[in-house]
């Protein structure tokens, strides 16, 4: 990086806007998978966005790559700086700029926070549904970037879902404004397009989101079962009977044992499994559903169904669910978060694979995973200072990943391939699926400064 | 998350920060539990930045007075403790990291030093700080002629001179005697706000409570030992240590800050001779609130109004200790009495210590915040569990010339008792 970018890039911010000591690049060396890590050139904080188009024209001038970063969340390594490049911090466009309630819409900065829309709107009885577990800290621009799933979203849908309009920088400074206000547009969707390109298209400054209405009530239950096996029948065995819960999720023993250490949510740590449903609607409808659902839950083999009274019954059993993954931490100092997807008839049978491949190389592995969509998220852990670990952990997790390749599912669910699956991605595709994307992503990003290096590996030059 | 501590090579608290440190998985559920992350929305000040960086001078890949200045900024209002899922030992981490810093002489500015010299020789000494208050008092027109940080400190001072009160060595209960319990009544808060105490003997033998003041106590070391200044803290507790009575039910404080750090003498005492005093001692420590609400009130709280009132978390009581319901309880004894929510509740008012006075630009920005949510509540009363919250969220309310009146709990309650609620 030339003295001159920088320069021009003082320009644009002040001096205490952009971070290039040693102690200030530090903290921005990883998102929320440690397993990589590389300093950035600069970090710059714009505090709006007249900033950020301006720095992204500057580094499509210098041909000078750039990383977005909301709260450095990511599990796919998606926001991992670029060690010849900057890294963008959004956090500071925080605002939320319009809450239509009549219409149902909600226009927020990239950097909002997810759970702060809901918080906006709820006084209208009115929230914003998709949900990743990291909602009370993780960005909508990066949820858009990686179309973020969420518990609740078996029955709400992705990110995809409920976004209405972008307004975005590409990759070459050009401002766009895709989709709009309505749910219909004309013409091809390139709102679809754009959420999940995981930054490869450039920075969604300003999003329209949808909000929907808060249901009249919930009814939220959690089983412990003796096997993964029979909690994955179960979800089956409710799909079966047609009901459509709101959220399905399963956590093994391993997982709950790490979330009872923290949290305390009061989940069986005996449970070989534990299964916790959720039913949302019009009160006099889920009653009904939910008689129905504890008899297929009992049916199903469970020995402990607890249902929430309460809301604050209800906010301990999620929270148990959504800590999950930090909680982990509690007993490994390392893991990998897979995130691939079954089709779910194959669930009970999938974990058993997962199950063996585990015993095969001696490594512990825990599962926590969306189980009425198939996602699963098997966590690979380990003690990634010993190298011999490392190594069979990587393995492990690839061959997670090619078993649900196999089945007919997916490389992943919703966090993303960001660095950590590129080398999934010939698995995935095929040749001329890879090039065209690639094509594509070379017109709307010509030097390849947007996120370059993650999702394809570059060293794939399309046609050749 | 993995690292290359060389635990023996980072003195005797290496294994505590290696293991803080190891179960940080740097998931970023901190972040917008962090007062500096939210104020200053940079990774360097939010927890995980800290323990990022924490991590690389222990690991000898970064200097260390590179790295200071951001640790310093820390509050420690533990309020990343709450939000963390893996529950690391962040505060561990931080009073460890702190005495590592002073033990290897870390460079502070000129002004800071000297700064830090002069309060941690004054603030735990009652007569001490007495006197420099009253000085201080007496010199409060010149604050105008002042750098802003040396502002900072007269404006936290009281507007009269605070009362040099003796309280009896023992107040008996009335009535049937539930329980005997010692009094410790704080180093600042003895000398800025006596009359927590008065309220809190008074509302205790109400309700058949004992209280026994001993004479000779001082600071229980809490605002050397959150600084890392490990020796002077251990001193001033083997002080208390020496004038408490063990037969007691237990020793109450009034102040979060007090409970929270005698909470950890586990650690300041760790392979020291005095290990199992400090034990038996910080075993039966417990904040007035909580031992209240814990026995249970018997005398009935008789009010002729409704009233609405706003209470403030104090961050040493509730991210540090847990105490959260208590207090809430407490207040509903007083009829007619509704609380209302603070927004944004679980984020610090600023205080912390002396931080208020060694970073105001920051210390301002969340004393301004928190004074905006109490107003938009609308209430009368703030009422608190903390002197030092107590003091910042008076000036900030004063200084946007809101008159809503900042009391401790326990005044409160007595207030009520005496008919002027």
């Amino acid at each position: 990086m030339s003295k001159s970018f920088l320069d021009k890039l003082k320009d644009i911010v002040t001096d205490e806007q952009v971070l290039t000591a040693h102690s200030e690049l530090i903290p921005y060396e990883s998102d929320g998978l440690t397993a990589f890590k590389a300093l950035p050139r600069a970090v710059v904080l714009p505090n709006k966005q007249s900033e950020v188009i301006s720095i992204v024209r500057l580094c499509h001038e210098h041909s000078v790559p750039f990383v977005a970063r909301g709260s450095g969340t990511s599990l796919s390594g998606g926001s991992l700086p670029n060690e010849r490049g900057i890294v963008i911090g959004l956090n500071r466009l925080n605002s939320i700029l319009d809450l239509n309630i009549e219409e149902r819409y909600a226009v927020v900065e990239c950097g909002v926070i997810n759970n702060d829309v809901s918080e906006a709107s709820k006084h209208y009885g009115l929230h914003y549904a998709p949900d990743p577990s990291s909602q009370l800290v993780c960005t909508i621009g990066g949820n858009v970037a990686f179309n973020s799933g969420g518990a609740h979203c078996l029955k709400h849908g992705m990110t995809s879902n409920h976004v209405l309009g972008i307004k975005a920088v590409l990759p070459d400074g050009t401002v766009v404004q895709i989709g709009g206000h309505s749910l219909d547009s004309v013409g091809p969707d390139l709102v679809g397009l754009f959420v999940g390109s995981e930054g490869l298209f450039g920075i969604a400054l300003e999003i329209i989101l949808r909000l929907v209405p808060m249901p009249e009530g919930f009814r939220t239950l959690l089983a412990a079962y003796p096997s993964m096996e029979q909690a994955g029948d179960a979800v089956s065995s409710i799909i079966d009977a047609g009901l459509l819960p709101t959220a399905m999720e399963i956590m093994d023993n391993l997982t709950i044992k790490a979330v009872e250490a923290t949290v305390h949510a009061g989940y069986p740590t005996d449970a070989g499994a534990v299964l916790i449903v959720e039913l949302e609607g019009e009160i006099v409808e889920i009653e009904e559903e939910f008689k129905c659902l504890r008899k297929i839950i009992y049916e199903s083999g469970a020995y402990n169904v607890t249902s929430a009274n309460n809301q604050n019954e209800r906010a301990l059993i999620w929270k148990g669910r959504k800590g999950a993954f930090g909680a982990l931490g509690k007993i490994s100092p390392a893991y990998i978060v897979q995130d691939g997807v079954v089709p779910r008839s194959q669930l009970g049978s999938a974990l058993a694979e997962i199950d063996s491949l585990s015993e095969k190389y001696g490594i512990r592995v825990a599962n926590v995973f969306h189980a009425g969509d198939g996602n699963l998220h098997p966590n690979v852990l380990f003690n990634n200072s010993d190298e011999e670990m490392l190594e069979k952990a990587e393995l492990l997790a690839s061959e997670i990943v090619q078993m649900c390749i196999r089945r007919g599912g997916v490389i992943t669910g919703e966090h993303g391939v960001g660095m950590e699956k590129r080398e999934f991605m010939n698995d995935m595709f095929s040749d001329k699926d890879m090039d065209q994307m690639l094509i594509l992503t070379d017109i709307i990003d010509p030097h390849q400064i947007a996120n370059n290096d993650k999702v394809f590996s570059r060293s794939r030059v399309p046609g050749i | 998350m993995q690292h290359n501590i060389e635990v023996n090579n980072v003195g005797p608290n290496g294994q505590i920060m290696a293991d803080a440190v190891k179960s940080c998985v740097h998931c970023g559920f901190c972040l917008p539990a962090c007062p500096t992350y939210r104020v200053l929305g940079q990774e360097m000040d939010s927890p995980r930045g800290r323990i990022l960086l924490m991590k690389n001078v222990l690991e000898g890949t970064l200097s260390l007075n590179e790295a200071n200045p951001f640790i310093e900024k820390c509050l420690g209002c533990m309020a990343c403790v709450t939000a963390c899922p893996p529950s690391v030992p962040y505060g561990d981490l931080l009073v460890s990291f702190r005495e590592y810093a002073n033990e290897t002489n870390v460079k502070y500015s000129f002004f800071d030093k000297y700064l830090k010299k002069f309060m941690y020789a004054i603030m735990p000494y009652t007569a001490r700080f007495r006197f420099v208050v009253y000085i201080g008092i007496i010199l409060k027109s010149l604050r105008n002629f002042l750098p802003l940080k040396l502002r900072a400190m007269f404006d936290l001072l009281p507007a009269s001179f605070p009362v040099n009160e003796k309280f009896p060595e023992t107040v008996y209960a009335i009535g049937n005697k539930r329980a005997r319990v010692a009094l410790l009544q704080g180093c600042v808060q003895s000398v800025l706000a006596p009359r927590i105490n008065q309220a809190t003997i008074r509302v205790f033998a109400r309700n058949g409570i004992e209280v026994i003041v001993p004479q000779g106590q001082g600071c229980c070391g809490a605002l050397t030992y959150h600084a890392g200044l490990s020796d002077s803290s251990r001193n001033m507790a083997l002080q208390n240590m020496k004038v408490f009575p063990k037969d007691v039910d237990a020793i109450i404080t009034t102040a979060a800050g007090c409970g929270s750090a005698i909470s950890e003498y586990s650690r300041l005492f760790q392979d020291t001779p005095q290990y199992e005093m400090a034990m038996d001692f910080s075993g039966i420590v417990e904040d007035a609130i909580s031992f209240l609400d814990g026995l249970g009130i018997v005398d009935e709280v008789i009010v002729n109004e409704d009233r609405e009132i706003a209470y403030h978390d104090a961050c040493h009581l509730s991210h540090a200790q847990g105490i959260r319901n208590a207090p809430r309880r407490l207040l509903h004894h007083i009829p007619r009495l509704k609380i209302v929510d603070i927004m944004d509740g679980e984020i610090c008012c600023g205080s912390a210590g002396i931080y208020n006075l060694e970073h105001p630009e920051v210390a301002n920005k969340l004393g301004v915040q928190k004074a905006v949510n109490i107003i938009k509540t609308g209430v009368d009363y703030l009422v608190t569990s903390n002197i030092g919250c107590m003091t910042q969220i008076e000036v900030s309310l004063r200084a946007m010339n809101s008159n809503i009146n900042v009391k401790h709990i326990m005044e409160i309650l007595d207030d009520a008792y005496r008919g002027e609620f």
